[in-house]
């Protein structure tokens, strides 16, 4: 390929027949022969559109360059000074809307597959173990072990600071390992990034509640001298509807949680349980809706219908998620909304009653407002209702924590340099945006490590 | 890795108690709150109570019945075994302040979880009388314990075979028909005692609270799994919870819920027996 060409490389998928059948990767990434033939149509533009728009400043041309030159290693450890996650960002990054966006080849022809790129350098790794590191310099407490808290960690890790991260829940990874299913990023690829964070020197501790277990005063007692909380949005919003307490009505927290997190998929070997069901309604239509979908079919669903109120137009989720959501079989039901939940008389969900909508005015997000249409009702058979129309920051430091400023709507305020009205307390990711990228949580948590930093070594 | 259990006794037929190596736990644990365990890898995340703390030793204990197949696992667990996670303590500590007359009430396993309570309404000056019931006399647990923390304690079991033969509500509702002062009820057991305690008082118009045994995961405000019509609005017992005031609780909803997996956990206990089988 030479430099400029239009066409740009497409990354192989399994068949949507076979990948419905298990929890196995649906992409299968990019062979060496496709990624060097795809780097060599990099310009290497000297301003360079693609990093500007990067949350986390990678050096895109440079290591395009390096996978150009068959340096694969060389590349790999080029995106690693910037990112620490490149094989989850590589996957979960909505690329289409920033680095692809803005690269030069877009406005003639096809952009530069940057995230396919990304993914293939991840493979990678420096040949050399990586030693681990004794860190001396003041010790710092990091709140949550997603993409935010990974990435703080490991940036602050580089720079000296004894870090330690504190996660709730069984194992590290946050949304990556609870949130995104398997097939979308695999959960060891997961344990391989935060390995790498590890062998920077970062301790990690689970079963760690912050706000319970211990509180930021609390922490500030055990002697550290900055604390960054990234602790997500998980709380799950509701539908506001009668009857969504009845069984087989999850939010799409609790189903994707059972199904990743604790390998429901595989009861009773694991023994936590999920209701399978044989149709399926999903309400919402974001990446999160999506990934409820696809497990739902993997889990044996003859049906499974998304309904959301607004057109395919405004769908949240990424094109290419809904793209292969359809491809399984997923049917979108649009421009409707769910009124109630109908159970049978064991109090198990049977019926959704639905109503149909129509697009008014733009509403203060700039799309257009849905309108009930009277009189449109309708109902649909289903054993299993699923919640996904977002989440809110997650309330149980900032009730723990008597100073820290929050929105009306529950997100950590903070300023440019992501600190909270709390000196030495800083936050970003979810808890401060509500639910947002993986990548603009990251990109806080880099944020947040310069600027500990710098409040650090001026003391 | 893990919680080691230092010390393990059978207190009934299956019924259980362990002691724990959790010292972050102890420190920061108060009345009213609990635990999220997983025992292994392939474990569930299930919620128990914490019974009672000893801050110096750094020690959870836990009292639990076997119900399902994880509190099976749990129960052959021997001292000096470790469990792979243990998250606490969770959810709102117990409003506890001077009120006056308080009866604190247990129902079955829910006996072993009313300690911590009793003592800290008598540290802050209340008349306590506790009233305990099961089904016969080998399931009246940690009965010395609280028969030296109360100013009084009544006893009814279903079969007569200690105490006065009923429920503990029968109790209670002589209390109320005797004009003693009760000025709140608290009451933890099995859902159907909770609601009859409930009915009984709201008839009185005492204040109740209970404290609620919901399905759990994570446990930390995440999954819903654990939601509950409470006056109306939807609370999480994990993180509102557990204990809300009785009179306000949908019990027939909370039962609902509570049989979600009913079917599923007859096949994991099956599970776990066949590999047990295996193995001998």
């Amino acid at each position: 390929m030479q430099p400029g060409q239009n066409k740009r490389v497409k990354m192989p998928e399994r068949p949507a027949q076979e990948r419905i059948k298990d929890f196995n990767e649906v992409a299968l990434g990019l062979s060496e022969k496709d990624a060097i033939s795809e780097a060599k149509r990099c310009i290497q533009c000297k301003n360079p559109k693609c990093v500007s728009n990067c949350p986390v400043e990678i050096n895109i041309p440079a290591f395009i360059k390096l996978i150009a030159e068959s340096d694969f290693k060389g590349a790999n450890k080029k995106i690693r000074g910037k990112n620490s996650l490149p094989a989850v960002c590589g996957r979960v990054c909505p690329q289409e809307d920033q680095c692809e966006k803005t690269c030069i080849l877009g406005i003639k022809g096809e952009p530069i597959a940057i995230g396919s790129l990304e993914r293939f350098a991840a493979e990678y790794p420096p040949s050399e173990t990586p030693v681990p590191i004794k860190l001396v310099g003041p010790k710092v407490a990091i709140i949550g072990s997603g993409p935010a808290g990974l990435t703080c960690a490991g940036d602050l890790a580089l720079k000296g600071y004894q870090v330690k991260i504190f996660e709730s829940l069984h194992t590290a990874g946050g949304v990556l390992k609870y949130g995104i299913p398997e097939f979308r990023l695999p959960k060891s690829i997961v344990d391989n990034e935060i390995e790498y964070v590890k062998s920077l020197g970062v301790e990690l501790i689970t079963d760690f509640l912050a706000g319970k277990t211990a509180t930021i005063e609390e922490l500030f007692k055990e002697n550290f001298k900055a604390i960054f909380i990234g602790a997500g949005a998980g709380l799950p919003n509701s539908l506001g509807i009668p009857g969504e307490n009845f069984q087989g009505v999850y939010s799409a927290n609790e189903f994707l949680f059972r199904v990743n997190m604790m390998k429901a998929y595989k009861f009773p070997e694991y023994l936590t349980p999920v209701i399978t069901g044989k149709k399926v309604v999903v309400f919402g239509a974001g990446n999160v809706a999506m990934d409820s979908a696809r497990c739902a079919l993997r889990l044996g669903a003859d049906k499974v219908i998304i309904a959301y109120r607004r057109s395919r137009k405004e769908m949240p989720a990424r094109a290419e998620e809904i793209i292969r959501a359809e491809e399984e079989g997923v049917e979108f039901l649009l421009l409707t909304a769910p009124v109630e939940i109908i159970p049978d008389d064991a109090g198990r969900v049977k019926q959704v009653e639905l109503l149909k909508m129509e697009l008014g005015e733009p509403d203060s997000s700039g799309r257009r407002r849905p309108k009930a249409l009277p009189g449109s009702e309708f109902k649909l058979d289903c054993d299993l209702a699923i919640c996904a129309i977002g989440n809110s920051p997650n309330p149980l430091i900032p009730k723990s924590t008597a100073d820290l400023k929050i929105e009306k709507w529950g997100g950590v305020i903070v300023a440019d340099n992501k600190e909270t009205s709390i000196k030495g307390v800083f936050a970003g990711g979810d808890i401060v945006r509500g639910a947002a990228t993986v990548i603009s949580a990251m990109g806080d948590g880099k944020i947040a490590a310069r600027s500990i930093d710098e409040m650090l070594s001026k003391k | 890795m893990g919680f080691k259990i230092l010390r393990k006794e059978q207190l009934a037929s299956n019924i259980h108690f362990i002691e724990v190596d959790a010292p972050r736990i102890a420190k920061a644990a108060k009345p009213g709150q609990f635990v999220v365990l997983r025992i292994n890898e392939n474990g569930e995340r299930i919620p128990l109570t914490i019974a009672d703390k000893n801050i110096k030793n750094g020690t959870i204990e836990i009292i639990f019945q076997e119900a399902g197949a994880s509190t099976t696992i749990l129960s052959k667990l021997k001292a000096g075994d470790s469990i792979l996670n243990i998250l606490g303590p969770l959810g709102e500590p117990s409003h506890i302040e001077n009120i006056g007359s308080v009866v604190v009430i247990g129902g079955g396993v829910g006996i072993a979880e009313i300690f911590p309570a009793i003592k800290e309404y008598k540290a802050k000056g209340n008349k306590v009388t506790a009233i305990i019931g099961a089904r016969n006399k080998q399931l009246l647990l940690t009965e010395e314990k609280i028969k030296n923390m109360a100013d009084e304690l009544l006893i009814a079991t279903d079969d007569g075979s200690y105490g006065r033969k009923g429920f503990v509500t029968d109790i209670l509702k002589e209390m109320i028909e005797d004009k003693k002062e009760i000025n709140l009820v608290y009451a933890v057991g099995p859902v159907p005692m909770m609601e009859a305690v409930s009915n009984v008082t709201k008839a009185a118009k005492i204040k109740t609270m209970v404290s609620l045994n919901t399905l759990m995961l994570d446990a930390t405000g995440m999954c819903g799994v654990c939601r509950i019509t409470v006056g109306g609005q939807i609370k999480f017992a994990c993180v509102d919870g557990p204990e809300f005031d009785a009179h306000l609780v949908d019990f027939k909803e909370l039962k609902t819920r509570l049989s979600t997996y009913r079917d599923k956990e007859k096949e994991a206990i099956d599970h776990i027996c066949s590999l047990d089988k295996i193995k001998e």
